[in-house]
């Protein structure tokens, strides 16, 4: 394995701050640790909390290569490279010459690795910073006393020490075995650069680390690993979520070619958690055998408690349910009233469908449990997850559970789940310690996913004589994510609520959500952005609909809506989650929010004249504590055909590390964010997942793509404000601006995702 | 027994003749730049070009090539300097990365036919490779980079 014996020969040839096994035992605690009742916030609140102790995360050879341990997962986002930059620069080294090494999973030693919630840099910017600083500190202090010149005297420059009096000059490989026997240097004594000084932070354009294997094929992806002797492993599985095999024949599967074998997996036990769903293995000499093999099973299945489960008769319990008063999560002033005493109510309700991440690297990981130990080399946002999982399962400690993160061929929030990694280990387990590799082919991923929520949001407002909004009712109707750690669990959790539902900052003084109940029916999970798709279709569609009501500008209308420029507490919103930061650091603030709002108003020409058949339509919408706004440019033609020639994406998410790399995620968040408004739905009749492959659940392709997506990045040096995220937050506004471009283009206004034909027939 | 070439070396098969191209690449002879997506050719991760010509390698069965010649992404230069492979370093164009090896694929299939494509000959060129991560507006200004070079 690459990566592995990457990481195995980096200790061997390593000196400094070694990452051979055993230096964990020198690792020494910076923070004190924290009085019990303080609460944490950000990265310390993390499970694993965050680490800065150079000694485990950098290297430096003897040739100067400075090594680099990266704890999160690469999924596309850039890690790996924006990490290497934040390093090089803070450690003064070039950044060619520093490499970037994925760890292995081991949150007690690194901290916390999961790489979800857009938190990667956001958490981790500050501790990087530590690091470099402190391992620079050692360089320096070695350089001085080398020379015996005062510490003052000594500066780190392009890779090396430099003393300006005597013109001497040494190479970090150079001094890197004695900087390793200093003392790490205590937090308050380390010296970070200035923003001014900056070489590779904040500079656009920075080559992706992983081009050259990406683009010759040598990048190793999780499905990609090869360990030798091992076989290969479909699952065939319950059909609906929540059944069980009840009997199976494997005599026609083992007469295939290359079959070697075929296994029962138990259903899970409640909660269903991450387990895998159960079913039959076929493991084969080869990918291709194992799906012939299961294809040639005969499998009964008992379908249990969701065999009725079908997408259409639950959208009607959905919206009976947001017909209804439920459980009021968050009410200030009196709603009742207000709409009582409004001169104009108007109400509406909108629809989104269950999604499938589908990631173009399908679920994929290969195990070997052998006596006491297990060893999985997969593509997982948390490895962590992979590591509970079989040291329970397996009842071998923890510390015996290795995995080495791969690449990741996308993730979007599937691969925070570890199943398809559980049932690598279950199929060598079977096959007495062989290594196997487990594929989820293109239809198990889209029929066994953990899918995105279906959601039905009902939004009423009271307006007064002057069109002023005085009274706000949302009622959210969604399953939870929460059902799959507590089965029954019908209400939508604080963190979902907290994705756009409770806090919206709008200036109105009668505002209520609502949240009735809803049953999950199958896996509901994590998708890019989660709840704030539906909660920000709705409200910024919902906003689009009062200023049509109105005959008002839209953009006019959502910054009046948002108000004046302030700051506001997230508790004053009910928002008891702010994904997972401090309150006091993290305001909502208003005037960001107009600032996007303006700024990708003005950049897209907001206002200018359009030919017959196109409009423009604007959304905004905060999340992972970073502001978006997206003005969209549809064309609706005769036949109602839709085209997308351009989309403008304002972004504030505080200062950037990687511009090139946060303009990357937006463009992706445009496209995916069309892909799912216009195309997007896992439906289920009897249970069953009625798409198969991208022929039914259609993604969008480069024709269906805008040909200009133009990304603004505003307050880009903000460096001393806390970062905000970058991964999730370009998705949210995509699906309403471009509802509202479309209703700006043909007075058709679309309440139900996908919009696929309903267009048609359109003027 | 099924004998072709990949990447100029002979290669030679006699197992199941059904056994997809893009498995044998894979699983068999350890080659694994060509990447599988759908395996049903909708999704183009798996492209190839078999006698000069992208194919998805998920619908080619082994049985079928003999005497043919392969070449993957593994192949197509020998340090990675071919002008698509440039203008996608270039541009930043992957993001996972993981659709990008059939993206190059189908692309350098594109530029041998057409060296000068209209945007729309590029949509309709490409239009067959999903990228889940959307990385669509620089794939098309990575092929006009390309273009005016290969
Ligand atoms: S895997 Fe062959 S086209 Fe998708
Ligand atoms: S770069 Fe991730 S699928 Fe294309």
């Amino acid at each position: 394995m690459t990566n592995t014996t990457e990481v195995a020969n980096v200790a061997r040839r390593s000196v400094l701050l070694g990452l051979a096994a055993g230096t964990f035992v020198l690792s020494v605690r910076l923070s004190p640790p924290a009085v019990a009742q303080e609460k944490k916030y950000g990265g310390d609140a993390m499970p694993g909390g965050l680490k800065d102790d150079p000694r485990l995360f950098l290297s430096i050879a003897d040739d100067g290569t400075v090594s680099l341990l990266c704890i999160r997962a690469e999924m596309g986002q850039g890690i790996r490279t924006s990490f290497g930059m934040v390093v090089a620069d803070e450690l003064e080294a070039e950044l060619g010459r520093v490499k970037v090494l994925q760890a292995p999973g081991d949150q007690a030693r690194f901290g916390n690795q999961d790489t979800d919630g857009s938190r990667s840099m956001r958490h981790h910017f500050e501790p990087l910073r530590r690091i470099a600083a402190a391992a620079r500190q050692m360089l320096e202090q070695e350089a001085a006393a080398r020379w015996g010149v005062p510490l003052t005297e000594v500066k780190a420059e392009n890779h090396g020490i430099v003393h300006a009096g005597s013109g001497r000059r040494l190479d970090f490989g150079a001094l890197a075995k004695g900087a390793a026997a200093r003392p790490v240097p205590a937090r308050d004594t380390l010296v970070f650069k200035g923003v001014s000084q900056f070489r590779y932070i904040g500079k656009d354009n920075v080559p992706l680390i992983d081009n050259l294997d990406i683009t010759t094929g040598k990048a190793v992806f999780g499905i990609d690993a090869r360990v030798d002797g091992m076989a290969y492993a479909v699952v065939a599985r319950p059909p609906v979520f929540g059944g069980k095999v009840k009997s199976f024949d494997a005599a026609k599967a083992m007469k295939v070619p290359g079959v070697l074998k075929v296994v029962a997996i138990e259903p899970p036990t409640p909660p269903v958690v991450f387990q895998p769903l159960g079913g039959v293995a076929v493991i084969a000499e080869n990918t291709f055998a194992a799906i012939k093999g299961r294809s040639q099973l005969d499998t009964q299945w008992d379908d249990g408690p969701n065999a009725s489960y079908d997408s259409v008769q639950y959208r009607k319990t959905l919206e009976a349910a947001a017909a209804k008063p439920g459980k009021v999560v968050r009410n200030d002033g009196d709603v009742d009233a207000a709409l009582a005493g409004a001169a104009k109510r108007v109400s509406a309700e909108y629809y989104l469908p269950h999604l499938a991440q589908a990631p173009m690297e399908p679920p994929s990981a290969t195990a070997r449990v052998t006596n006491g130990a297990c060893e999985v080399w997969c593509s997982v946002q948390n490895s962590e997850a992979v590591r509970t999982d079989l040291s329970k399962r397996f009842n071998v400690p923890i510390d015996k559970v290795t995995v080495h993160n791969l690449l990741l061929g996308g993730g979007f929030g599937r691969k925070s789940k570890p199943d398809f990694a559980s049932e690598a280990a279950i199929c060598s387990h079977a096959m007495g310690g062989r290594p196997v590799k487990l594929t989820f082919t293109r239809e198990d991923d889209l029929q066994h996913s953990f899918f995105h929520t279906v959601s039905v949001e009902r939004l009423e407002a009271g307006l007064d004589g002057d069109g002023k909004a005085v009274a706000w009712l949302h009622r959210t109707a969604a399953p939870t994510i929460a059902a799959i750690f507590a089965p029954g669990a019908n209400h939508e959790a604080p963190f979902e609520l907290a994705m756009g539902a409770v806090d919206t900052p709008f200036a109105i003084p009668n505002l209520r959500v609502e949240n009735p109940e809803a049953a999950a029916h199958t896996r509901v999970g994590w998708f890019r952005s989660v709840s704030n798709i539906p909660h920000a279709f709705a409200i910024q569609s919902f906003v689009a609909e009062l200023a049509a009501s109105l005959g008002r500008d839209p953009k006019d209308y959502l910054l009046e809506l948002i108000g004046p420029p302030r700051l506001i507490d997230a508790a004053a919103m009910s928002d008891a989650w702010l994904y997972g930061e401090d309150p006091k650091r993290y305001p909502f603030d208003t005037g960001r929010l107009r600032q996007v709002v303006e700024k990708a108003a003005s950049e897209a020409g907001w206002g200018r004249k359009l030919s017959q058949g196109r409009g423009l339509g604007i959304a905004a919408h905060r999340s992972f504590v970073s502001y978006t706004a997206v003005v969209a440019e549809v064309a609706v033609g005769p036949k109602g055909e839709l085209t997308i020639p351009r989309v403008d994406i304002a972004f504030d998410c505080g200062a950037v590390v990687n511009p090139d790399r946060v303009r990357s995620q937006l463009e992706g968040a445009v496209v995916q964010g069309i892909s799912l408004a216009t195309l997007g739905e896992i439906s289920f009749k009897n249970g069953r997942v009625e798409q198969a492959n991208f022929d039914g659940y259609e993604l969008t392709r480069i024709d269906g793509a805008p040909p200009e997506i133009r990304t603004h990045l505003v307050n880009t040096t903000a460096f001393d404000k806390p970062l905000g995220g970058a991964g999730e937050p370009g998705v949210p506004p995509v699906a309403p601006a471009l509802a509202n471009a479309i209703f700006a283009a043909s007075g058709k206004r679309i309440r139900s995702l996908p919009i696929r034909d309903q267009l048609a027939g359109k003027a | 027994m099924s004998k072709f070439t990949v990447n100029g070396k002979a290669q030679s098969f006699d197992g199941d003749p059904e056994t997809p191209l893009l498995w044998y690449l894979r699983d068999i002879a350890g080659m694994t730049g060509t990447k599988f997506g759908c395996g049903r050719a909708l999704c183009g991760a798996c492209t190839v070009h078999v006698d000069g010509t992208a194919v998805r390698s998920c619908q080619v069965q082994v049985g079928d090539i003999d005497g043919q010649a392969v070449i993957t992404i593994e192949g197509l230069s020998a340090d990675g300097m071919h002008p698509v492979q440039r203008a996608w370093r270039e541009l930043n164009v992957a993001q996972c990365g993981y659709c990008q090896t059939g993206q190059i694929m189908q692309a350098v299939s594109l530029l041998k036919d057409t060296p000068k494509p209209t945007d729309q000959q590029i949509l309709d060129a490409m239009s067959g490779n999903i990228c889940r991560c959307g990385t669509y507006p620089r794939i098309r200004d990575a092929i006009k980079r390309a273009s005016g070079r290969a």
